[in-house]
């Protein structure tokens, strides 16, 4: 990959994509050949909004490549608290690491911090914009169990403040991919991932069921619907429960259906579903490591070139 | 001479910026950060009749001859319009507004959740697509009017 950060799923080709995920594929079969690929090299980990997984998988990625990190810690403890500027703080820590990784609660906080900083940016989500590197393990998950061309995906939740749904999107359109949205209409796409998909030509169709496509899908990757994103409580159960799947729903379901979650749940997939051979997350969420570590080992080349 | 030359009249060097729309002028104004503290000498006629638009307004600046690249951003909201270049009460140049490829800190995003609305050193930017602009930071749409996000 021949980039200087990873801000947006928009600015990768197919090309991209498939580098990342062939390296990918070659760090998770013989790790140990990556373990001192960047002895030396320091990764500034920024979280300005809280995370487990993302943090913690770039934290370990990077280590796996014998890469220290640095961790900006809470927010509220850092100078943030006290005024700063994202502007300031990321030309500040450039001085202490050789790449950023940034997750920060405005849209568009990472392409600002990219045009502050000579060092690789990644963007770890921003707002309800963007989460390329979520988007590129899911993309390997996909590849590893059904291939990323003839795919029918149904995508289901929060499609309108889902940060991994937009970059997964738009990432989707490099693929010979038939992509159903499935959410209560005040969370449809926003106008921005439409004028995406709208750009490229993209098969897309939309629905308020999940019952109607179902049986077509290939992959279906579930989102979390959000409490904060309702006036109401009792509007927030009756909605979230019709997005919702269980063991019985799946029954409907082809017998290869992979479902998918960016993860953390709560209660839109039911635990039976995790017996099922149809549940893919967990195995998703590990992928992050060789994913990541692709991304950074490909980043980090790049500025040695 | 007509009743509408009349209410507007002629300047001697400068810039006369013709066919905006009915309604657009002050937000010219505003786009082209001519406040009047600058002590240029500005006329602004508006809802003149007009043949073309029905009704138009006329924005004419003396002394000061305003380039394409500084007027081109009008286009977002008054694609008709016509820029004459003044000298000795003689027009010397007609210009139409082309579309600019790209608007730097003319407007204010309306996502409010933008990086460019915190309180950040950096200027708003938007690109200009067929029927609107996005901005360049958090990827927002904006087709319906334009001139109700200038911030200048």
């Amino acid at each position: 990959m021949r980039q200087d950060h990873l801000i947006t799923a928009t600015q990768l080709s197919r090309g991209d994509i498939e580098a990342v995920l062939d390296r990918a594929r070659a760090i998770a079969a013989d790790p140990t050949a990556y373990a001192d690929r960047h002895a030396g090299t320091v990764l500034a980990l920024c979280f300005f909004e809280p995370s487990t997984r993302t943090r913690m998988s770039f934290d370990a990625a990077a280590k796996r490549l014998g890469i220290d990190t640095i961790d900006m810690g809470d927010v509220s403890a850092s100078s943030v608290s006290k005024g700063e500027s994202l502007a300031d703080t990321v030309r500040v820590i450039e001085g202490y690491s050789d790449a950023l990784v940034l997750r920060h609660p405005s849209e568009g906080a990472a392409q600002m911090a990219a045009e502050f900083v000579d060092v690789p940016v990644v963007n770890a989500g921003d707002g309800a914009g963007q989460h390329p590197s979520q988007t590129l393990l899911d993309l390997y998950t996909i590849q590893e169990t059904h291939g990323l061309d003839d795919l029918t995906i149904g995508v289901m939740g929060d499609l309108k403040y889902g940060r991994t749904v937009h970059s997964l999107a738009t990432a989707l359109t490099n693929f010979d991919a038939r992509q159903h949205f499935i959410s209560p209409e005040s969370l449809g796409l926003p106008r921005s991932v439409r004028f995406d998909l709208h750009e490229t030509g993209a098969q897309i169709r939309e629905h308020d069921d999940l019952g109607a496509v179902l049986p077509e899908l290939d992959v279906l990757y579930v989102t979390r619907i959000q409490k904060e994103r309702f006036p109401d409580e009792n509007e927030y159960h009756r909605v979230a429960g019709e997005y919702q799947i269980d063991a019985s729903v799946l029954e409907a379901a082809a017998d290869d259906l992979t479902v998918m979650h960016p993860l953390p749940r709560v209660d839109e997939i039911a635990p039976d579903v995790d017996d099922t051979d149809h549940a893919r997350y967990f195995e998703q969420a590990h992928n992050g490591i060789p994913v990541r570590m692709a991304l950074l080992d490909s980043l980090l080349e790049s500025t040695h070139e | 001479m007509s009743e509408h030359e009349l209410r507007v009249s002629k300047i001697r060097n400068g810039t006369v910026i013709d066919h905006v729309q009915g309604g657009q002028a002050l937000n010219v104004l505003a786009i082209l950060g001519i406040d009047g503290s600058e002590g240029l000498s500005v006329s602004v006629g508006m809802n003149v009749p007009s043949d073309r638009l029905g009704r138009k307004d006329i924005v004419k600046v003396e002394g000061r001859e305003l380039s394409p690249s500084e007027v081109d951003v009008l286009s977002l909201i008054a694609p008709e319009a016509t820029i004459n270049i003044v000298r000795a009460f003689d027009v010397v140049e007609k210009n139409r507004v082309t579309r600019p490829e790209r608007v730097v800190g003319v407007l204010s995003c309306p996502n409010r959740n933008c990086i460019t609305n915190a309180e950040e050193p950096v200027d708003t930017r938007f690109t200009v697509i067929a029927d609107g602009v996005r901005c360049e930071y958090c990827s927002t749409v904006v087709r319906a009017d334009i001139a109700a996000h200038i911030d200048v």
